[in-house]
């Protein structure tokens, strides 16, 4: 009985070391990051303190002339990363789903090997297929999607004229496929976790493949999906060596995606070797912005998630 | 890029050369050791610099420098890296790139040795210079060309107001009536709308173009159709194309039936592109070519500190986008070793490392400039 007691003791105290080193882990991953929110935001201030809030809400960046508006920036990060999802997202749970519900089963294993080799390719690989192969050859293809798109109200200013391949769609199309892979590979580990008794009970109840993926798998999946596309989404805006290639590199604010503009990380790497001063400051000040963006947007997606998951499975 | 065989006759011409760098280092001020060197007097009269020619002596420097800067002569120092150490096996010179802006920052906070700079320091940022005054030592200059693609046009005569005008978009096709008065004899063959290449990234290329323009074409002095000023990046129209580098930009004018941009000489060269003769400030239509540049560089007015501007400079051979660039070097060395091998370096660009210029397409600077460079050699104040 002694003995029981100091394996008891001992336990006890394993435990508590425990959940010190995982309290210690968790602690690093906010330290490190109120760090780095802090350094930038000093190394950024003479800046913010020289723009105020012009440096968000304006659009024109004139570095010769130490004016700094990241507002094209905000937008051509926020658009090309949109249409990155509107491509992605539906492609990803549609390989996800094809990969674990539908597909037969010896096909399974070299498709999830092929999409994640997708996943392997460099991005500077991307970048520099963009704009050797792809973005010279897709002038013609946008201009005639624009003589059909184009004169149909509403659509008809989103797809306008193409001077170049190099634009925020062809930024978007590109990071599409960058976050194909990784939607794709952590939408399949969601929907996996679907118990199998779940899916049969849909099967006994004479649902067909489709009804049982809309009433068993995706309910299920839910959270986590939205989840995978938002690594995604923080993947597409945080992604910089391969939009800095196609993107256009113009502070530009259009409704037409067809049109060159430039994405917060890419300015970053285009302008960072020739800035001093202020002018490092207003570049550092672009880094703070798109990490405020990428914590509100992940924070605001929690949200959502939380409470759909609330409304479909109840409270936990 | 270069070809492995340009930089090889590049590395031949260095290493023959290297016979005479023994005179040209021999003036040395703070000389701790000497041998005696056996080309002799005669070699460094032929170096054509200032070096006194009764000390002969080589002085060995072992120490480790770390630059980084300006991309634009970047290929030139590496090969000037290279003969250097053939001469100095126990020294050691990495040059990073990164661009002007990086090296500038780097030599503030001391983590450099020297720094290449296309540009020179704003008043207002020399404060922040940790290590109190630098020098600046002019190496190379080279001409930024105007390349342009349009078939049957081999040769195009532009103003820098015609320039100011097609890379601000106001003239947008080829047949323009600007275009046209300045090329009477390609008339026929001026047709199709101009694409304009320019830079994605900052840099000292487009730093020089503008600053180019905002002389010949800016306000007052200038004709004031230039108005986006000029600076390493400047506010171009959304309908402009980017490319990255100067290898992006020539791509595009290479692709592009109809593109124009500015590339540096290089570049050019080595993509073929074609390039437009521009107009200098005497009023004469001047290919871009390494003489050229030579010419602007010695056309220019040299400061104290030496600093000068080959852009738009006088004379009737220069060409008026001339680049300048220059390696920024601490007053008061730090380190006795590497103010030692820094010094020795530097005389070796200013030296023999002119005579390499050449093969990796950049241009000596003019006699007059080697030789106030290598008198302020005597300012690097090294500890003892």
């Amino acid at each position: 009985m002694n003995e029981n007691l100091n394996f008891h003791r001992r336990g006890e105290l394993a435990d508590s070391a425990f959940r010190y080193a995982t309290v210690a882990a968790g602690g690093i991953v906010l330290i490190t990051l109120g760090a780095i929110a802090i350094t930038m935001t000093k190394r950024a201030w003479p800046a913010f303190d020289k723009m105020g809030l012009d440096f968000f809400t304006t659009s024109r960046w004139a570095p010769n002339d130490n004016v700094f508006g990241a507002k094209a920036f905000i937008f051509g990060t926020l658009m090309a990363a949109a249409i990155a999802l509107v491509i992605a997202v539906p492609v990803s749970i549609g390989i996800a789903l094809f990969t674990t519900q539908v597909a037969p089963t010896k096909w399974r294993r070299p498709i999830v090997y092929l999409v994640d080799l997708l996943a392997v390719v460099p991005s500077v690989v991307f970048g520099l297929w963009g704009v050797l192969v792809f973005a010279p050859s897709a002038t013609g293809f946008y201009n005639t999607l624009h003589d059909v798109l184009g004169p149909i109200p509403g659509l008809g200013n989103l797809f306008g004229e193409a001077s170049s391949g190099r634009n925020i769609f062809t930024a978007g199309l590109i990071l599409s496929v960058m976050i194909t892979p990784i939607i794709s590979s952590l939408a399949r580990e969601v929907i996996d976790t679907c118990p199998e008794s779940d899916r049969d009970a849909a099967f006994a109840l004479g649902a067909t493949r489709w009804e049982m993926i809309r009433g068993s798998v995706l309910p299920h999946a839910k959270g986590g999906l939205v989840g995978a596309v938002m690594l995604g989404l923080g993947r597409a805006m945080g992604e910089t060596i391969a939009v800095a290639l196609v993107i256009g590199s113009s502070a530009n604010i259009s409704a037409n995606l067809f049109s060159s503009g430039d994405a917060l990380p890419a300015v970053i790497a285009n302008q960072w070797g020739e800035a001093e001063g202020n002018y490092r400051a207003a570049l550092i000040g672009l880094a703070v912005t798109l990490f405020a963006i990428t914590i509100l947007i992940n924070v605001a997606a929690n949200t959502i998630v939380s409470r759909s998951i609330v409304k479909t499975q109840g409270a936990r | 890029m270069l070809s492995t065989k340009r930089r090889s006759a590049g590395l031949l011409a260095a290493t023959l050369s290297l016979a005479l760098f023994a005179g040209a280092c021999g003036d040395d001020g703070d000389t701790t050791a000497t041998t005696p060197a056996a080309t002799g007097s005669t070699a460094s009269s032929s170096t054509g610099s200032v070096a006194s020619t009764t000390t002969v002596a080589k002085v060995d420097v072992t120490g480790t420098l770390a630059a980084s800067g300006a991309t634009f002569p970047k290929a030139f120092y590496e090969v000037a890296i290279e003969a250097f150490k053939k001469a100095q096996p126990k020294a050691a010179i990495t040059y990073a790139g990164g661009g002007s802006g990086k090296g500038r920052t780097d030599l503030q906070n001391q983590v450099v040795d020297f720094a290449g700079s296309d540009g020179l320091v704003k008043e207002a940022d020399k404060a922040l210079y940790k290590g109190g005054a630098f020098l600046y030592f002019p190496t190379v200059v080279a001409p930024i060309t105007v390349s342009y693609n349009l078939d049957g046009v081999d040769k195009l005569n532009l103003s820098a107001d015609t320039i100011a005008k097609i890379f601000q978009r106001q003239i947008k096709t080829w047949d323009d009536a600007a275009i046209v008065a300045e090329n009477p004899d390609a008339k026929a063959k001026l047709a199709g709308p101009i694409t304009v290449a320019r830079r994605s990234d900052s840099s000292g290329t487009t730093e020089n173009f503008t600053i180019f323009l905002n002389k010949a074409a800016g306000p007052a002095p200038g004709t004031g159709v230039w108005t986006l000023k000029s600076g390493s990046t400047v506010e171009w129209a959304a309908d402009t194309q980017a490319g990255n580098g100067n290898a992006g930009v020539a791509q595009i004018v290479k692709d592009t039936k109809g593109a124009i941009g500015y590339v540096d000489y290089s570049d050019a060269k080595a993509v073929g592109l074609k390039y437009a003769s521009v107009k200098n400030k005497a009023g004469k239509f001047v290919a871009p070519t390494l003489d050229g540049a030579s010419a602007a560089a010695a056309g220019a007015t040299i400061k104290d500190d030496l600093s000068y501007d080959p852009l738009w400079a006088d004379g009737d051979a220069a060409y008026p986008i001339a680049a300048p660039t220059w390696i920024l070097v601490y007053v008061n060395q730090t380190d006795k070793v590497k103010g030692e091998t820094t010094k020795s370096f530097l005389r070796y660009i200013l030296t023999d490392g002119q005579k390499v210029t050449t093969s990796v397409d950049y241009a000596p600077l003019p006699k007059v400039l080697v030789d106030k460079a290598i008198a302020q050699l005597e300012l690097i104040k090294i500890p003892a």
